[in-house]
């Protein structure tokens, strides 16, 4: 009896082995389209990043597939069809859409929605389905421990730590030159990436010997920067550094101009790359630093800032926009060098394969791009977010003192 | 440093009041408990970065055009979207609740017009964002522009609606409804009007803190939020209480962040307003509206 069973069991698995595989090849032979599909935060309060810095990427790399005439596939180019949901900047509405995207919709690709947050969220799905899921707009110190877990994930953003590294580095070269004092004045947004990076900036500049004379952390959504202002100013730093988020760099610019607080060393957090600050500060961005920042003698990316304005009237972010399009880049080849839609397969080839982007060649380590690949952090020079760091081939020498505001 | 705190408290507070007169208005007068106060705040805000950026106007000619619009449009909202939940309606709890619906639903359409027209990208522009210097203390003229709106509009409403007729009668309203009818005060045309005027107060006020603001398409909750905490406080459909609430609320934020902790503002503000629910659940200056 058992034994029947065990041979009706063999024989039931074989069949079944068997109908999968047919199943899978004739999906492949048949494949008349690709199915794109994403997640991503078209409202609520995550929606004002991933519209700048991801969602025009997206549209990018759609709109040159479809003039090539679609992703090259076994020789011949195949149509896209893009499914796009609204996540409404709220996790469990982003695993819903990212599951239906894959049990319903059967989506080929899958690209990745917008912050930290829900791409930490969306993981587990992500990793649940075997789908490649190649972030840019998440910094994370957990990124090494995630890839050993789910080794379908990418972070091109990397980790917040080897981003202070970079600033601590900057700013123990300047006090050693004597161009800085050794007190810094700190302010981060109590939410996901505000508290990550001041605490690896806390054990970093401490263990660089420098004094944190204020160290404060404020709401999201704090209207009014100036307490925290006049209190940098009082404090005696020549560095001041604030992790925050896009309308609250643009309020502590607004009103460090408005109070005349024009420390040395001038570092904010995200928005200071955005389009929208040169327009708003105009010739006053001069020294501002932040994360990210760009080499501006590479081709590559010139190119690609052209196509970005060209397509959407306004120039890219300029940390984690540059990592968006190579992202697409890769995947793009990824896909094409496996020849179907091998998902396993087109992981492996992500994580082993050396890829051609608008950032050079690029060979990932650990799922993540190795040092020096981009800049870790950016300073306004001649109007340009330049990147200076980390020490690389690229990198061009930090301008210090920050000019006073016009 | 005290006389700094101060300034910044009452021009912070002054925006808080500015935010929430318009709101006061539309809840304790016409009795609409307006959701979508926040996104029309927000579209005023956008509608001056666009007459700023591409026409070219000066945002406070932008103002002199937004704001009269705003009040256009709201009598007409309230005209056609509210006046049929207002004759459906049996008590002002039932009012009330399908007003609350009404707005859900308004909030959306002029959240989804918003993103068509601008995306969901930040905004933002420089206008006199200069400093001025008061008492020692620098503070942006934009914030100062911003905090003697508020005070002269909250003012100038509060001697309108106390020693004018047609404000006796808005205040009428505002008290009972019912009995307001039968010394021949139109409550529907009044209500309309002080609905209208709400809607032109928020605009202004949109316009102004645009100014000092980055917005985006979504952010109008969280005006929404702060206005509805402020007329609570002050009591609703009191401009004075409005203008005071806001005050409190403005002060002890920046007393808050300047002496103990920038990270414990909004559990201040919370706790300040539990302070007055418990010890005046009528709000500061409510008398069952004035």
């Amino acid at each position: 009896m058992t034994r029947r069973f065990r041979i009706l069991a063999a024989a039931l698995a074989v069949g079944l082995a068997g109908t999968l595989s047919l199943a899978a090849s004739n999906q492949a032979l048949a494949q008349d389209k690709i199915k794109i599909g994403y997640a991503i935060s078209k409202t609520g309060p995550n929606a004002g990043g991933a519209n700048i810095t991801q969602i025009p990427n997206y549209q990018l790399w759609f709109k040159e597939l479809n003039d090539k005439g679609g992703l090259m596939i076994g020789g011949k180019r195949v149509p896209i069809e893009v499914i796009e949901y609204d996540d409404r900047s709220n996790s469990e509405e982003a695993v819903r859409a990212v599951e239906r995207l894959i049990t319903q919709d059967k989506v080929d690709l899958l690209l990745p929605p917008w912050g930290t947050g829900l791409n930490l969220a969306v993981g587990p799905v992500f990793n649940k389905y075997g789908y490649p899921q190649l972030t840019f707009s998440a910094v994370t110190d957990q990124a090494p421990a995630l890839v050993k877990r789910w080794p379908n994930s990418f972070w091109f953003l990397g980790t917040s730590v080897q981003y202070i590294n970079a600033l601590v580095d900057l700013l123990s070269k300047q006090q050693k030159a004597g161009k800085i004092n050794g007190t810094v004045a700190m302010i981060s947004v109590a939410d996901g990436f505000g508290i990550d990076l001041s605490k690896a900036a806390r054990d970093g500049l401490g263990k660089a010997g420098f004094k944190l004379a204020m160290d404060k952390s404020y709401p999201v959504g704090t209207q009014d920067m100036s307490p925290m202002i006049s209190e940098a100013q009082r404090s005696g730093a020549d560095t001041f550094i604030a992790f925050s988020y896009p309308p609250d760099t643009v309020a502590i610019n607004d009103q460090a101009k408005v109070a005349s607080f024009a420390p040395k060393v001038m570092f904010t957090g995200v928005g200071t790359g955005f389009p929208l600050f040169p327009q708003r500060f105009g010739a006053n961005v001069e020294g501002i630093m932040s994360l990210g920042g760009w080499n501006p003698n590479n081709a590559g990316t010139a190119e690609y800032r052209k196509k970005h304005v060209a397509m959407h009237s306004r120039d890219p972010d300029y940390w984690g926009s540059q990592l968006g399009y190579v992202s697409l880049q890769m995947l793009e080849q990824a896909v094409e060098r496996v020849g179907k839609i091998d998902r396993a397969a087109i992981v492996k080839e992500l994580q082993t394969g050396t890829f051609d982007t608008v950032l050079g060649k690029i060979k990932l380590v650990d799922n993540m791009p190795p040092k020096g690949t981009y800049a870790y952090i950016g300073q306004w020079q001649n109007g340009f977010f330049t990147g200076i760091a980390p020490d690389g081939a690229n990198m061009k020498p930090m301008v210090i003192p920050k000019p006073a505001w016009k | 440093m005290f006389v700094e705190a101060l300034l910044t408290g009452i021009t912070l507070g002054g925006m808080y009041a500015l935010v929430a007169m318009g709101l006061t208005l539309q809840y304790g007068v016409a009795r609409i408990m307006n959701l979508s106060y926040g996104e029309i705040l927000v579209a005023a805000a956008f509608a001056v970065f666009w007459l700023f950026t591409v026409a070219g106007f000066n945002p406070l000619i932008g103002m002199a055009m937004v704001a009269p619009a705003a009040l256009v449009i709201n009598w007409v909202i309230y005209r056609i979207l509210l006046l049929p939940l207002v004759r459906r309606a049996k008590t002002r709890d039932a009012l009330e609740v399908d007003s609350i619906l009404a707005t859900f639903g308004l909030l959306f359409v002029v959240q989804g017009v918003m993103l068509v027209l601008f995306g969901g990208a930040y905004y933002s522009y420089s206008f006199l964002a200069i400093p001025v210097d008061v008492f020692g203390v620098t503070i942006a003229a934009n914030r100062l522009l911003a905090l003697a709106f508020a005070a002269v509009i909250g003012l100038a409403l509060y001697i309108g609606l106390t020693r004018t007729r047609a404000g006796t009668a808005l205040r009428a309203v505002a008290v009972d409804p019912v009995s307001a009818q039968l010394v021949a005060i139109d409550v529907r045309a009044a209500a309309a009007i002080a609905f209208a005027l709400g809607g032109g107060l928020v605009a202004a006020g949109g316009v102004l803190v645009s100014m000092f603001l980055t917005f985006n398409a979504n952010i109008g909750v969280v005006f929404t939020m702060k206005a509805l905490i402020v007329v609570i406080m002050g009591g609703v459909g009191n401009m004075l209480g409005a203008l005071v609430a806001g005050l409190i609320l403005g002060l002890t934020e920046t007393f808050v962040a300047t002496w103990i902790d920038p990270g414990l503002t909004l559990a201040a503000t919370y706790s300040i307003f539990l302070i007055i629910l418990l010890v005046r659940p009528q709000g500061l200056f409510g008398r069952g509206g004035r």
